[in-house]
């Protein structure tokens, strides 16, 4: 340890910038009515999407929110209407140039919005918060995204082709990769690079094998109602017309389960007080997950996270 | 066997990879929100210099190279091997052809060198960034051009040959920079 390890990873300015765009992001919802809430950060579930580790506590077993996404999702089917919540959230080992295992989350969701609305929305917000960035959004499908970076065809192509796409950047791991393992790595390495660094990018209608909590497409069976947000290379966030159907969701907490048990990722079980309110009724909405801290890396030009944290991961 | 987790892993960290003593260059952790966590590395191999782009999977493990960087000082050549010693401890090293590479020709007598040890072994030698060598040979400079104007090629004690301005003269010592090869300027005693 050093002798400056007590000082901030942030400048200060960086953090009145912060603040800035935090009071933005409140004046933004309270403008179009929608609903601050805080929901508990610590929750009795984990959530089971595979790669994703929460951290748990001792004593009473809780587990540090990994998204507040099913909390908001009990206030929509209580009838709350609009909501957003500021807040931190923790995913373990989760750390790097753009990663921090405490971030801050940017949720919110949309009633009677379709993922094409919370889309356009996203680009609104990022446009009213960050100075001097106004473009309209480039808006492709995953598929369109894919082709144009790679000419691969993500439809036809077997994951031989794909393993081709990667070896021309990397040396693979030893260990063979799944599917959605390369089409991720495909995204991150060769396709996200080649959006427009000062526009945002909105890619939508994933495959329906990284659906998460997204609705299906009734029309195309390959894919998922879900979309992410992007400028330039960087992944700000995740957006989901929202799956209402609590049978189709207790089986996707279980397949989330195999999959985990495979990964040897420790199992999650299922959070009953989530089903419960799928079950008595979610609104049709749309939701989407920003990470705020990335927001304030572009507002405020850096590529290190710990820039704009206060105190990052190693000097917390 | 140790090994590093690629939550270890961090420029500098010296592993095994295919079997060659590798150190990493770069480290970028990359994980999309929803997917699988990857290291994605820049590695440069110690033994050919070459750097390769490599991806792991965030958890693999590695095995760590038992590389060590010491200052040493150079002692002699005995024409097949290279002979340092480390000033603190005495300790004697030779280093063959392969480790010394091209920095042979910058290697004086008692200057401190980097020497990369692999399993205890001379992998790498480097010389100081900049040496003090000695012109054996140059042709003579033109009178009363001392500070413009072209260079002339000059052979050194240890049988460097670099370029040098036309006032420097044969037998005047001049500073290197090994790095680039380049004069840097005259050494007045």
């Amino acid at each position: 340890m050093s002798a400056t390890t007590w000082r901030p990873s942030a400048r200060i300015e960086v953090l009145r910038q912060r603040a800035q765009l935090a009071a933005r992001t409140r004046a933004f919802f309270a403008q179009r009515g929608v609903l601050e809430v805080s929901t508990p950060v610590l929750s009795r579930y984990p959530i089971p999407t595979p790669n994703i580790q929460s951290f748990a506590t001792r004593g009473p077993k809780r587990f540090l929110r990994t998204s507040p996404e099913l909390a908001h999702k009990r206030l929509l089917a209580a009838g709350s209407g609009d909501v957003y919540e500021l807040g931190p959230v923790f995913r373990q080992g989760e750390q790097g140039g753009r990663h921090n295992s405490e971030f801050t989350l940017l949720e919110w969701y949309r009633v009677g919005f379709d993922e094409h609305q919370l889309m356009h929305e996203v680009n609104d917000y990022l446009c009213a918060i960050i100075d001097n960035f106004d473009r309209a959004a480039q808006v492709l499908t995953y598929h369109e995204a894919f082709e144009a970076a790679t000419g691969v065809d993500v439809w036809a192509a077997d994951n031989h082709r794909l393993e081709a796409c990667l070896a021309q950047v990397t040396t693979l791991p030893d260990a063979a990769l799944g599917r959605d393992d390369l089409l991720d790595l495909i995204f991150s390495l060769v396709v996200a690079p080649t959006f427009e660094p000062d526009r945002v990018t909105l890619v939508h209608d994933y495959p329906a094998s990284q659906a998460v909590l997204a609705a299906l497409s009734s029309s195309d069976a390959r894919v998922a109602r879900r979309f992410e947000a992007f400028v330039g290379p960087l992944e700000l966030g995740n957006g989901f017309y929202e799956l209402r159907d609590a049978d189709e969701q207790r089986r996707r907490f279980d397949n989330d389960n195999a999959i985990r048990a495979k990964l040897d990722q420790p199992a999650c079980e299922a959070d009953d007080a989530f089903l419960a309110a799928l079950a008595s009724g979610l609104p049709e909405c749309a939701g989407v997950a920003i990470g705020f801290d990335r927001v304030v890396m572009l507002a405020t030009g850096t590529t290190d996270i710990a820039a704009t944290l206060a105190f990052d991961f190693d000097r917390a | 066997m140790a090994t590093y987790s690629t939550n270890e892993f961090k420029s500098g960290l010296k592993i095994i990879l295919d079997n060659d003593p590798c150190a990493i260059v770069e480290n970028e952790f990359v994980k999309p929100g929803k997917g699988q966590a990857f290291n994605r590395v820049r590695i440069r191999n110690l033994k050919t210099g070459r750097v390769v782009d490599k991806t792991f999977k965030s958890g693999e493990s590695v095995e760590a190279a038992d590389v060590m960087e010491t200052d040493m000082q150079y002692l002699y050549s005995d024409g097949e091997f290279w002979h340092f010693m480390v000033p603190d401890t005495f300790e004697q090293y030779a280093a063959d052809e392969k480790a010394v590479g091209d920095s042979a020709k910058w290697l004086k007598e008692e200057d401190i060198c980097t020497v990369t040890l692999w399993n205890n072994a001379p992998l790498l030698v480097a010389p100081p960034n900049f040496v003090e060598l000695k012109i054996t040979q140059t042709d003579p400079g033109l009178k009363g051009d001392t500070a413009q104007g072209g260079v002339k090629p000059a052979e050194l004690e240890t049988g460097a040959s670099v370029r040098v301005p036309l006032f420097v003269e044969e037998g005047e010592v001049i500073k290197v920079d090994t790095r680039s090869g380049e004069y840097v300027s005259r050494v007045k005693d």
